[in-house]
């Protein structure tokens, strides 16, 4: 069995540690009772990238940032140990250093490689000593339906493999049958077999069919002691939209002032865009504190969007529009 | 601030919009809109102090010369064909957009406000009002067939949305064919001025637009010039009384947008999060100075400390900064003397105040959010309008109890209700007297869609079909009503076989009037038919009270009931068409043939309003988005009603049935010539199972009784039919509660003139359903 790598590999500053969301026990009542006004919701989201800007120094400051929150991620059927490694690579040195030079920022990472089970193997390889943990997807993953001790062994595997944090996928049945405690005991299994590895749970919203159903089972993944909750496989219909994450963020404040315990966010798929990542981490500090922009507590799940801020970083710097080519591949 | 050092913070920094093709608009003009020699003020950006630039004081000679040429224009432009008015308008509106930032900064630089509102809000919603209305004069020739321009419209703005106050004023004028007088307000007359140049640009002919800049004393001279068909104003109910006060008895039209003191009604199953965003909507919006906020917020009891502590916690969120900073939530209050004024407002109150802290920027008229909780409605901050950005709380128990207290207030704009409950949600969306009511969301608005008040926030609708009425009038110039007097004792007069006395009808009872006197009803051949009561201000609060009670049953009895008591009503009628036809030429000397041939078009015209009980249809609005805005008519409460003279029976139904059909109750002034006439229908009404108290009749001289129920506080509109003008006591006591008041001139009683009844008879709401999964 390899060693854990501890997730926080960058150079952001630490911060205050908090501690693992341990779960409680089931609530129904409090699930029950979550509301989501999609309406005002679509309204309040809507408002989100309209009321915060960021320029110049600002910008470039949380694009760096943004940088380090994102779980570089590849989750292709054609993905080869080669891949992997150029994928780990970029991680590793995901800004060019005359870039970060200019501005006059440490060296930074992004805050985790995310893969499948078969290639932890070469990322761990890859990553060995930069602190930066390998993320894998499990249960089955993207539909969660195969066989349930299945699932339960296949996240066992990886965390054997080296993985120190496991993107597992909910039962997306459970929700839509309004079936809270079997999608409780599963999720608690699965935090069980994570052991030290930290368990994010992708929720599937695009799959939900009501903000509402994404408000309950937020309540329920974290209940059943989820680090992260995370909006999509990144292969559902619809991923992450600021309405759904709105939704998810308030009930991670809920959580928090009710048990004490922080719960991190990942949207995930679709975000592609520097100014997207700006938009999102606004919500976290406006809605969640300064804590959720930080990589223990907020990861994006992109691969397309590293290369855009690359590419703003360099205008920041020349003042010039910059051009993918000009930024390393990962 | 180094990268590095904000890379560690992860603070906001400043995001300012550029100011400079605006400034360079203002020195382009050498920051002065004044011709040379004329009296100036200052205006200035509320948020530095500084100068922006000196507009002309518009003087008495001023407001002359922009209605005469308002007037010269009037005739060509009404005349243009519609398709012509609307190429012009659309080009306004393309121009709005072309020239949006520049507008938007000018907008911020003038207000205050943060320019993510001007930007996103004002300067959008402006262009979509004239896009709206040049489809509107497009449509007029095919769609208002028997409407036409009112002439001069004069029309005054407040300093809250200048740009977007004018659009919703300008745009529906002109597109109807008038022109237009319009006196952007004091401290903010810029984007009006930058607008007189869009017009230009966008073709419109000379004297069809005039911006008038000056103060007050502007203001009022535009709104008193005996040049002006019709004044339309948004502002303060203090000036919109004065308004009203002051042009009583000119015979213009009017249009009042006035305060309010808007509920925000949070149930306990309510969305709590989105409700907290939904307040900082309704009142931190452009600082809260604007007349819909939602100011007034009424808390499910159990849920008051859970919502004041997350309300708190938003607020600390919320930003205040320069205006022009796009990353800041509250800008700069209008100018120092409104922040001086809501400062002082809110000093010593009774209740907890809240305000975050935050840094506010120097030398500007920045006020950071304040919530004041634990206030009773009794607390003079529950009724106040205070303008700002300040938020007043109190709880309830019930659904009923929420509406009981929004009600409690002299205003009624606006009210939004939250609730995850959609039937709870409805009910009490049905039981507020507001114009604008918002489920589960605040301060939506769309060209397509009525906005406007009840009570003492004014009358008359902006948008949609219906905000076309305040700027149309009938083609076809209506028949004078006619004067009538009582039958002159006669020189031989004959004693009645029976004594018969026509009492008041108040409360479904018959009543001795209160002062104890009457007079002799004679026929116009001699006999005395009877006596009819002098009616005095006691009589006329009895039958208040009496329709106030009765009112809300007739309304739930619904379109359907109404319409069979109407019917039946007719019904009854018939089987006495012998008497009143009698009663007719008795008291109108009219030959038989005739009075019989008005019984007849009496009961036809009853039939014709039994059938609109049930068929004046609301309307759904197709607004952007996916939200239900729907027009619902809705009573206009107690109508008091002084009755045409002549024809008096056919005259009587004309005007009482409408407003029957439409659930109002009434207080009804019989017609001096033949006041028995009414009070025998007072008895039809009796056997017709009109309920007790929906109609109150009392008999009396109208030059004394009518300004009395103008200055009743309890009713909501008055209709004035006697033939006298009485127009200027009657709209002048209006302005008491800023009731609707209806003094025609004239009306062709061979038809029924149901859109202008209907219109008079109803208000109509905009209920807001927002929705999604």
């Amino acid at each position: 069995m390899t060693s854990h790598a501890k997730p926080s590999g960058t150079a952001i500053p630490s911060s205050a540690a908090h501690a693992r969301n341990p779960g409680m026990t089931l609530d129904l009542d409090r699930v029950a009772g979550a509301s989501a006004n999609s309406a005002a919701i679509a309204r309040r989201a809507a408002q989100i990238p309209a009321r915060r800007s960021l320029k110049g120094a600002h910008q470039a400051a949380w694009l760096a940032r943004a940088v380090t929150l994102i779980d570089l991620t590849t989750l292709s059927g054609d993905d080869t140990p080669g891949r992997v490694r150029r994928l780990c690579a970029k991680a590793r040195q995901p800004v060019r250093a005359d870039l970060l030079a200019a501005l006059d920022l440490p060296a930074i990472t992004t805050g985790a490689v995310c893969v499948y089970h078969e290639m932890i193997a070469p990322a761990v390889e890859a990553l060995a000593g930069t602190g930066i943990p390998v993320a894998a997807v499990s249960t089955g993953f993207p539909a969660g339906l195969s066989p349930f001790d299945l699932r339960l062994k296949e996240i066992e595997a990886s965390v054997a493999a080296g993985a120190a944090e496991i993107d597992i996928v909910i039962s997306r049945r459970h929700v839509l049958t309004g079936n809270w405690q079997a999608l409780y005991d599963e999720t608690r299994a699965m935090r069980a077999a994570c052991g030290p590895a930290h368990m994010k749970a992708i929720l599937a919203t695009g799959e939900l069919g009501t903000l509402r159903n994404v408000a309950r089972a937020s309540w329920v993944a974290m209940m059943a002691g989820a680090d992260f909750i995370k909006t999509s496989t990144g292969k559902e219909g619809v991923n992450a939209t600021l309405p759904v994450s709105l939704v998810m963020v308030r009930a991670i404040r809920a959580y928090r002032d009710l048990t004490g315990f922080k719960v991190g966010y990942k949207p995930a798929g679709g975000i592609s865009k520097a100014k997207d990542a700006l938009s999102y981490m606004a919500l976290m500090k406006d809605e969640l504190g300064d804590d959720w922009l930080r990589p223990d507590l907020f990861r994006f799940g992109a691969s397309s969007l590293l290369g855009d801020i690359e590419r703003q970083l360099e205008h920041h710097v020349t003042g010039a529009y910059s051009a993918s080519w000009r930024h390393a591949m990962g | 601030m180094t990268v590095r050092e904000i890379f560690e913070t992860m603070e906001y920094g400043p995001a300012p919009e550029s100011a400079e093709a605006a400034l360079a608009w203002l020195d382009a003009h050498g920051r002065r809109f004044a011709p040379a020699g004329a009296e100036v003020f200052e205006t200035r950006n509320p948020a530095t102090g500084d100068l922006l630039a000196e507009v002309a004081q518009g003087s008495a000679a001023d407001v002359d010369a922009a209605v005469a040429a308002a007037r010269a224009a009037f005739p060509a432009w009404a005349a243009m064909p519609g398709h012509r008015r609307a190429r012009i308008l659309y080009a306004m509106a393309r121009l709005l957009q072309k020239h949006a930032r520049t507008l938007a900064v000018l907008e911020t630089l003038d207000t205050g406000k943060p320019i993510r509102e001007s930007r996103d809000a004002d300067l959008p919603l402006a262009a979509r009002h004239f896009y709206y209305h040049a489809g509107m004069a497009q449509l007029m020739a095919e769609e208002l067939p028997d409407r036409q321009a009112i002439g001069v419209c004069g029309q005054i703005i407040p300093w809250n949305f200048p740009l977007l106050m004018l659009a919703w004023k300008v745009a529906p004028a002109l597109a109807m064919g008038n022109t237009v007088v319009l006196k952007p307000a004091e401290w903010t007359p810029l984007t009006a001025l930058y607008f007189a140049q869009i017009a230009a640009e966008a073709g419109l002919p000379e004297g069809v637009l005039t911006i008038l800049t000056g103060d007050g004393t502007t203001g009022a001279a535009l709104a008193a010039h005996p040049g002006v068909d019709k004044v339309a104003f948004t502002g303060s109910t203090e000036v919109g009384r004065a308004i009203r006060r002051a042009t009583a008895g000119q015979g213009k039209a009017l249009t009042l947008e006035l305060g309010g003191k808007s509920a925000f009604i949070l149930a306990e199953d309510a969305d709590l999060d989105s409700a907290i965003e939904g307040l900082v909507e309704s009142i931190w919006f452009n600082g809260g100075q604007v007349c819909c906020a939602g100011s007034r917020l009424i808390v499910q009891e159990g849920i008051a400390g859970e919502v004041h502590d997350r309300l708190r916690a938003r607020m600390a969120t919320l930003r205040v900064g320069d205006p022009l900073d796009k990353s800041i939530d509250l800008g700069s209050l209008a100018d120092p003397a409104h922040h001086a004024r809501v400062a002082a407002m809110i000093a010593g109150t009774a209740g907890e105040v809240f305000a975050p802290p935050c840094v506010l920027p120097e030398g500007g008229a920045h006020m950071a959010p304040v919530l004041i909780s634990g206030l009773e409605p009794a607390d003079p901050l529950m009724q106040q309008e205070i303008f700002g950005p300040v938020l007043v709380s109190t709880t309830y128990r019930t659904p009923a109890e929420a509406v009981a207290i929004a009600n409690a207030t002299r205003y009624g704009l606006a009210a939004s209700v939250w609730s995850e409950s959609l039937g709870a949600a409805l009910d009490m969306a049905a039981g507020l007297e507001a114009g604008v009511i918002w489920v589960n969301g605040a301060n939506m608005f769309d060209a397509a869609a009525g906005f406007g008040g009840l009570r003492e926030s004014g009358f008359g609708r902006e948008g949609g079909w219906e905000g076309l009425r305040a700027y149309t009038r009938p083609k076809q110039e209506a028949p004078a009503l006619a004067a009538g007097a009582p039958v002159a004792k006669p020189q031989a007069a004959r004693a009645p076989d029976l004594d018969r006395t026509a009492k008041f009808r108040i409360g479904g009872k018959q009543a001795r009037p209160d002062g104890g006197q009457s007079r002799a009803v004679w026929a116009t051949d001699g006999r005395l038919l009877g006596h009819a009561g002098i009616g005095s201000r006691k009589d006329i609060r009895n039958a208040v009270e009496a329709a106030r009670a009765a009112r809300p049953g007739w309304e739930k009895a619904g379109g359907a009931l109404r319409a069979q008591v109407l019917y039946f009503l007719a019904e009854n009628l018939s089987a006495r068409a012998g008497e009143f036809a009698a009663g007719l030429v008795a008291q109108t000397g009219a030959p038989a043939a005739e009075a019989a041939a008005e019984v007849e078009a009496a009961l036809e015209r009853l039939f014709t309003w039994a059938a609109w009980a049930d068929k004046q249809d609301g309307a759904v609005k197709p607004v952007p988005g996916k939200v239900v805005a729907a027009m619902l008519h809705r009573p206009a409460g107690v109508i008091g009603m002084a009755l045409p003279e002549a024809p008096v029976l056919l005259g009587l139904v004309s005007v009482l049935a409408p407003a029957l059909a439409t659930g109002n109750a009434c207080v009804v002034l019989a017609a001096e010539s033949a006041p028995l006439i009414a009070a025998e229908f007072g008895q039809v009404l009796d056997t017709s199972d009109v309920p007790g108290g929906v109609v109150n009749m009392i008999s009396g001289d109208p030059a004394v009784l009518m300004p009395e129920m103008a200055r009743h506080a309890d009713l909501e509109a008055v209709w004035c039919f006697c033939g006298q003008d009485l127009s200027g006591p009657v709209e002048e006591g209006a302005a008491g509660n800023l009731k609707r008041s209806w003094c025609p001139r004239g009306m062709d009683w061979s038809r029924a003139n149901a859109a202008e009844f209907l219109a008079a008879a109803t208000e109509t709401r905009t209920l807001w359903l927002p929705y999604g999964a």
